[in-house]
């Protein structure tokens, strides 16, 4: 009782102890593992997993933390349990002979029994008292505590003494797991157990739907701690169980502002020239037969060529089909595959449930370690969970390629008749970058076109481009935009010839109008110039005309004073002489006002 | 089986044949209840096996390792080892009718194979 104060005073002053399940995810989503000596309830449906979860806690106890474990079965015996087991790796003999796990198998037949008057369960306190000593164990399994219900009929005694059995559990400080089988009332267990134990309760579930079986794990519980309480897939592989987190507790990986190309350079340009952020997800998304696949090939090729590992997991198509229809447009996976950087995961959507589908995603990534990651196409996964449950998966595929820094390339098929930028499995809030395909229809012709709809974190175009496939791979050109239409294909081409048909008018027109000008102006000039030489010539006959008559003026100037002379009339030559220069000015002025006129009709032929 | 037994009380000590009844307590620690159910297991068998039987006594609180052997979960828990097969009896064996049915001494009430 003291023990049991000292460790209540202790979870009020510090944060509730948790030892370490040991199993990948469940530690995550229990926020460090189950209360530390108190015991919790796992229940579950038949086959459900109760067993080997427990039995995986017990082992990891005993060789990752050092803490020897007792596991008191009710309803296999040692030898099945430990061949049952065998196939997850677990060897029991050897942690029996390391006095690390001790296997208690407690049988009760009904039929076997006569009950006679007032019992208790102290022989079982005794037993596994005996077992818990005789390792030192840290860790304590109840596999399932029910039977005990079946093999002994006064329900009130075995209430009273699984009560008592787990405050003595609590008392003895041992961590615990009592399994128990789920109720069909709405109860989680068919005999009530969590009115026992009531620190932490664990519920899984094997659910079929689709033809496809999946098994979940929720913690209902967990007192004095945090914890997650979604309902998360877990698995059971060949190293044991893990747990899948739909998305860890924290959202904290790291963002790198690194770039990787894409493997088309003129799509690099449409991401400001450097291509995806390293670590992010990428989304193409396109109707059938768009080129995602062949995008998709291309970033691989390109991953593989800077010398980084890539890892493709193809739900489509097989490994040599891809890389036959690749190489029809000049890519060429085969030698990366031979020098071991590029892998192929080729499996049927449908093979497995989606859990089985991210183990073994996850075990892919960890033998591989690449650094581009490729799904092709993640679309075809709906077929094989719900819509929730494949973006649940996604969410958490795309946080684990995060955290390791993995860039990723997922392609999803859209249906004809969704909005194209509606993509299946609504994961495009997850994606960081999201490449849009899709057919442009026209002119009796089909061309693929390509939009990039998002891209976190960097500037892109917000152009569409044609995307063309060749046998030499693949290039994006411009589409045709003008005049309120964007052609592409044969109509672009057309369309471009018809542009320059037209430019080629257009030039011959100005040319034409040039030499219309040029020819008015040598025509003008030429006017001009007759002009100019007709008022020479009326100029200069006038001038004569001046001349001649300036001449014949002076000549009769001249006759009348050599008249006047030969008259003798001495004082009327003085007179004329002072008259005479009159004529000379009268000329003088008539040349200037010549002058003048051709000085303005110089002007105007200017 | 080793006998770990701590008060051996063994009426008859012959040896073991057809007509002899075998028979092991199981108890923790000298408890009330552990008292009443030797009590009266030696009654019943004084009056309905006399000089036939023997009772063997096993305290796990000192002997905890014995608790296995036997699947014992409940105490007081009497064994039938002999005559086959064995046969469990839990309680104080206070409902001597039920004891009997259980040690196969009255047939007459529901049948157990």
């Amino acid at each position: 009782m003291s023990r049991m104060q000292k460790s209540q005073t202790k979870a009020v002053m510090t944060e509730l102890e948790k030892t370490p399940t040991g199993i990948g995810g469940l530690d995550e989503v229990t926020g460090g593992g189950l209360p530390r000596g108190r015991p919790t309830l796992v229940c579950g449906t038949a086959g459900s997993g109760k067993t080997l979860l427990a039995m995986e806690f017990i082992v990891r106890g005993a060789t990752e933390f050092n803490e020897p474990g007792v596991f008191m079965c009710f309803e296999e015996n040692e030898a099945e349990l430990t061949k049952n087991v065998a196939s997850l790796g677990f060897d029991l003999q050897a942690l029996f002979a390391r006095k690390k796990l001790a296997l208690d198998y407690v049988r009760v037949e009904r039929s076997e029994i006569e009950e006679t008057g007032e019992y208790d369960l102290e022989g079982l306190f005794i037993r596994l008292g005996n077992a818990i000593d005789s390792i030192g164990a840290k860790r304590v399994v109840l596999d399932t505590v029910e039977a005990l219900f079946a093999g002994l009929p006064n329900e009130a005694i075995l209430r009273a003494e699984l009560r008592r059995l787990f405050r003595w559990l609590k008392d003895k400080g041992v961590t615990a797991i009592i399994t128990g089988e789920r109720g069909s009332g709405g109860t989680l267990t068919r005999h009530g157990l969590e009115e026992f134990v009531a620190d932490c309760v664990i519920v899984l579930d094997h659910r079929v739907a689709g033809q496809i079986s999946t098994r979940r794990l929720r913690v209902v519980k967990y007192r004095g701690s945090l914890h997650g309480t979604n309902e998360y897939p877990f698995l059971i592989g060949k190293t044991g169980i893990s747990v899948l987190p739909i998305t860890s507790m924290g959202l904290a990986h790291p963002a790198p502002t690194q770039r990787v190309p894409t493997g088309v350079a003129r799509l690099d340009a449409m991401f400001g020239g450097r291509g995806f952020l390293r670590g992010s997800s990428i989304l193409v998304s396109g109707t059938a037969g768009t080129g995602k696949t062949s995008l998709a090939a291309a970033f691989a090729e390109a991953a593989c060529q800077r010398g980084e590992r890539a890892l493709y997991f193809a739900f489509e198509e097989s490994q040599d089909q891809i890389m036959r229809n690749m190489s029809s447009i000049g890519i060429d996976l085969a030698p990366w595959v031979k020098q071991g950087l590029l892998h192929f995961h080729a499996v049927r959507p449908n093979l497995q449930g989606l859990e089985m589908h991210l183990l073994a995603i996850h075990d892919r990534v960890r033998e591989a370690k690449p650094k581009v990651v490729l799904l092709d196409p993640i679309t075809n996964l709906i077929s094989v969970g719900d819509q929730l449950e494949v973006r649940s998966m996604l969410t958490r595929l795309i946080d684990f390629f995060k955290t390791q820094q993995i860039t990723t390339l997922f392609t999803s098929l859209t249906s004809g008749d969704d909005a194209p930028e509606q993509s299946e499995v609504g994961v495009s809030s997850l994606m960081d970058t999201w490449i849009l395909l899709r057919n442009l229809e026209h002119s009796g012709e089909r061309n693929r076109a390509l939009y990039v709809l998002k891209s976190r974190g960097m500037p892109h175009s917000n152009q569409v481009r044609e995307f063309q496939l060749s046998s030499r791979g693949i290039e994006l050109v411009d589409v045709y935009v003008g005049a309120g239409t964007v052609l592409t294909g044969a109509a672009r081409l057309a369309q471009e010839a018809r542009d320059a048909a037209e430019a080629l008018a257009r030039n011959d027109q100005i040319a034409r109008l040039r030499r219309a000008i040029e020819r008015k102006q040598r025509s003008a000039e030429a006017q001009g110039a007759m002009l100019r030489a007709e008022l020479e010539a009326a100029l200069e006959e006038l001038n004569q005309n001046i001349d001649q008559e300036t001449l014949r003026s002076q000549a009769s100037a001249r006759d009348s004073e050599q008249m006047a002379r030969k008259r003798m009339a001495d004082g009327e030559a003085s007179k004329s002489q002072s008259r005479s220069p009159k004529p000379k000015e009268g000329r003088k002025n008539n040349r200037h006002r010549v002058s003048h006129l051709m000085a303005h009709s110089n002007g105007g032929r200017r | 089986m080793t006998q770990g037994t701590t008060r051996d009380t063994a009426q008859t000590p012959a040896a073991p044949n057809k007509d002899f009844w075998q028979l092991r307590l199981y108890v923790a620690g000298q408890t009330p209840k552990s008292m009443i159910a030797f009590t009266n297991l030696k009654k019943i068998c004084e009056e309905h096996l006399p000089d036939k039987y023997q009772i063997e006594v096993v305290d796990l609180v000192q002997n905890p390792s014995l608790a296995q052997g036997d699947q014992i979960l409940a105490v007081p828990t009497l064994v039938r080892k002999l005559p086959e097969p064995i046969r469990k009896i839990i309680g104080d064996l206070s409902n001597t009718e039920r004891v009997l049915v259980g040690l196969d001494l009255r047939p007459s009430t529901p049948p157990q194979p």
